[in-house]
């Protein structure tokens, strides 16, 4: 049962202009979004994923990133085109956002129910002004947000951080989107109130049918949260399929490398870790061949000197590497 | 356990911190801890934001002074010893941080960096001091021309290592890992992990080991302790805590823990509500509010730390 296609990424690259003069940052990245599905995005910090997530908001720094190829089609239309006007509407309205760290996302001398009643003044124009407070409490309500009468009052400083966490989701379900873009959602938070995060969000996307789009760089909640996973590594699609394909069959060489470095309950304590050796490339570095050949314990002289594609191995999972037959 | 030596005791600690005139009083970060560590031995501190795990090591060190109860180092009471005689035994103990960039002076060279403490602690030579940050330098699997960078030319995970040759530098019994791979990327962790457990084998190093990731600290330590609010609710080997916990915290927080296996999706989510002010402790145990299997009997009295089997000590008045 595949979800509709809410959202397609066709061949995104980003630019950003440094003092070192351009350098890419995304290089023709693909992916599709689909209603009532989540599609995990990992890798580790440069590797473009929070770029991708900015760039299909139309966030990027101004001037100094620039998408310089692709489009992304939501409900047919291409986003990158669109007015800025129209951008108005369709950022905290049709797609919403949440970030890693709530207390930077608020206003911190407002209270939260107010920052709530923004989100519906902007985007939900059919409420009266007696059903907006209602509106307020019933959103809190749905994340499960303990007596939320008392907390609307509350500035973002008299909330826990799982409660901030929540207030932001609020905030973002507030417009309801089709598509929920989390960025590092559970990332500060306690494994014990990320769990419940991670499940509030998934009761979410069942009821309103939401595609999510679920950055993170750990490889235990894209396992938790994700149908279909998205590998990137220095600014490249390196692997992507679905969550079973990508964890139990893994075929390139770093998703390999992460899954088997992270330790989990049932690695045998104290022993050594395999460890992707090297550090990740800066985006001023990146290498014309394979970009991972360097770190790859699999690397050849073809590797060192042509560029891999990313190819379709199997239905729908593609690997971007020369080795792929042989690993 | 008779084998073993114990480097650090500390009986009853308590830590509170006064808020100053105005404010709403006494924060209460470490209620009664008794715990030992153990000669060579890695003991994880887990538990939530605001349990007292970067406290309770603080204490230890004597950065604070503690409100009540004695913390022993090597048999010696350092509970009240003055700050001029501190200065030998922290010697002895060094902490690594979360954030290298902020624990390090950005301004001097990272040579300078790592032949701080010998500065301070030794009356080596400068020529002795460079030969052994080299040595340092080399132990912790950076180049030698690192001596004359400056912190900011390293990555991450190379500025961690910094840090660890900087915390070997006086060669310390003890060292704190004060959430010191979390801001690492999975690739470096593995790597820093690594060149923790070589460094711990060849040099009988204790540690004390506090991550938020639970299977880290599961892969690190020998021994778990599992705090909440200021005190230890369960305490045992690694394995037995991550796979017999017995609290019913522990189980909370355990089946909490992210899988990187897409086929153990769906699980139960623990509901352990919002964590009670440590300003006005509940009475009774400290998780009752939140407990499961809550009984009137939790609401009264505070249960105390019992051995429930061999090596496996409990607060709870179910066992």
């Amino acid at each position: 049962m595949d979800g509709k296609e809410l959202l397609t990424v066709k061949n995104l690259s980003v630019e950003f202009q440094t003092g070192k003069g351009r350098i890419e940052v995304i290089d023709r990245v693909n992916f599709k979004i689909k209603a009532g599905k989540t599609l995990g995005v990992v890798g580790e910090s440069g590797c473009g994923k929070s770029v991708t997530a900015s760039s299909i908001m139309r966030l990027l720094p101004h001037p100094y990133g620039e998408v310089t190829s692709g489009e992304v089609f939501f409900h047919g239309e291409d986003l990158l085109t669109k007015p800025v006007e129209d951008m108005y509407k369709i950022r905290g309205g049709k797609i919403s956002m949440i970030f890693q760290e709530p207390m930077t996302a608020m206003n911190p001398v407002q209270v939260a129910g107010k920052q709530i009643k923004e989100v519906l003044d902007l985007h939900r124009n059919e409420l009266t002004k007696d059903l907006i407070d209602q509106e307020i409490i019933k959103i809190l309500q749905d994340v499960e947000m303990p007596s939320p009468e008392v907390r609307v009052k509350n500035y973002p400083f008299q909330l826990s951080g799982g409660m901030r966490q929540r207030m932001m989701i609020a905030m973002a379900l507030a417009g309801e989107p089709d598509i929920l873009i989390a960025d590092e959602p559970t990332t500060a938070l306690d494994v014990t109130v990320q769990a419940q995060i991670l499940k509030l969000i998934k009761t979410l996307q069942e009821k309103n049918n939401m595609g999510v789009l679920f950055i993170t760089h750990d490889m235990g909640v894209v396992a938790e949260v994700s149908d279909d996973v998205v590998v990137m590594y220095a600014g490249q699609i390196v692997e992507s399929g679905d969550v079973e394909t990508i964890f139990l069959k893994p075929k390139h060489p770093y998703t390999k490398g992460l899954i088997s470095s992270m330790p989990h309950l049932e690695t045998e304590p104290k022993t050594h870790l395999p460890s992707i050796k090297g550090n990740v490339p800066t985006p001023s570095a990146y290498p014309e061949t394979c970009r991972f050949a360097n770190r790859c314990d699999y690397v050849t002289d073809k590797c060192r000197e042509n560029t891999p594609t990313l190819d379709q191995v199997k239905d729908g999972h593609y690997v971007r590497c020369f080795r792929v037959g042989e690993i | 356990m008779d084998n073993k030596n114990i480097l650090i005791e500390t009986n009853n600690l308590h830590q509170y911190f006064n808020q100053g005139r105005g404010s709403k009083g006494t924060v209460h970060a470490l209620n009664g801890i008794s715990l030992q560590v153990f000669e060579g031995e890695t003991l994880g501190l887990v538990g939530e934001t605001g349990c007292g795990k970067s406290t309770f090591c603080r204490s230890v060190m004597r950065i604070y002074k503690p409100t009540k109860g004695s913390i022993l180092f090597e048999g010696k009471d350092i509970t009240n010893l003055p700050e001029r005689k501190l200065k030998k035994v922290r010697q002895s103990m060094q902490m690594i941080f979360q954030d290298p960039a902020e624990s390090m002076n950005s301004r001097v060279n990272v040579g300078y960096v790592i032949e701080e403490p010998l500065i301070i602690q030794t009356k080596m030579t400068s020529a002795q001091r460079k030969e052994r940050a080299y040595e340092l330098l080399q132990l912790v699997g950076l180049p030698k021309d690192s001596y004359d960078r400056y912190p900011h030319e390293f990555s991450g995970g190379q500025r961690q290592r910094i840090a660890i040759a900087r915390a070997l530098a006086l060669d310390p019994k003890i060292i704190v890992c004060d959430e010191a791979v979390s801001a690492l990327d999975v690739s470096i962790q593995a790597q820093v992990l690594n060149l923790l457990l070589d460094l711990q084998r060849d040099r009988k190093l204790t540690l004390i080991f506090i991550s938020h990731d639970l299977s880290v600290v599961r892969h690190m330590s020998d021994r778990v302790a599992v705090m909440y609010l200021g005190n230890v609710m369960e305490i045992s080997s690694s394995k037995r805590i991550y796979e017999e916990a017995k609290h019913p915290y522990t189980t909370a927080l355990i089946s909490a823990i992210p899988q990187p296996d897409p086929t153990k999706k769906n699980k139960v989510v623990p509901n352990t509500g919002e964590i009670p002010s440590p300003i006005d402790l509940p009475t009774g145990c400290p998780f009752h509010m939140n407990c499961p299997k809550c009984m009137d009997i939790c609401k009264i009295d505070k249960p105390e730390l019992k051995e429930v089997s061999p090596e496996h000590f409990i607060a709870c008045h179910l066992y």
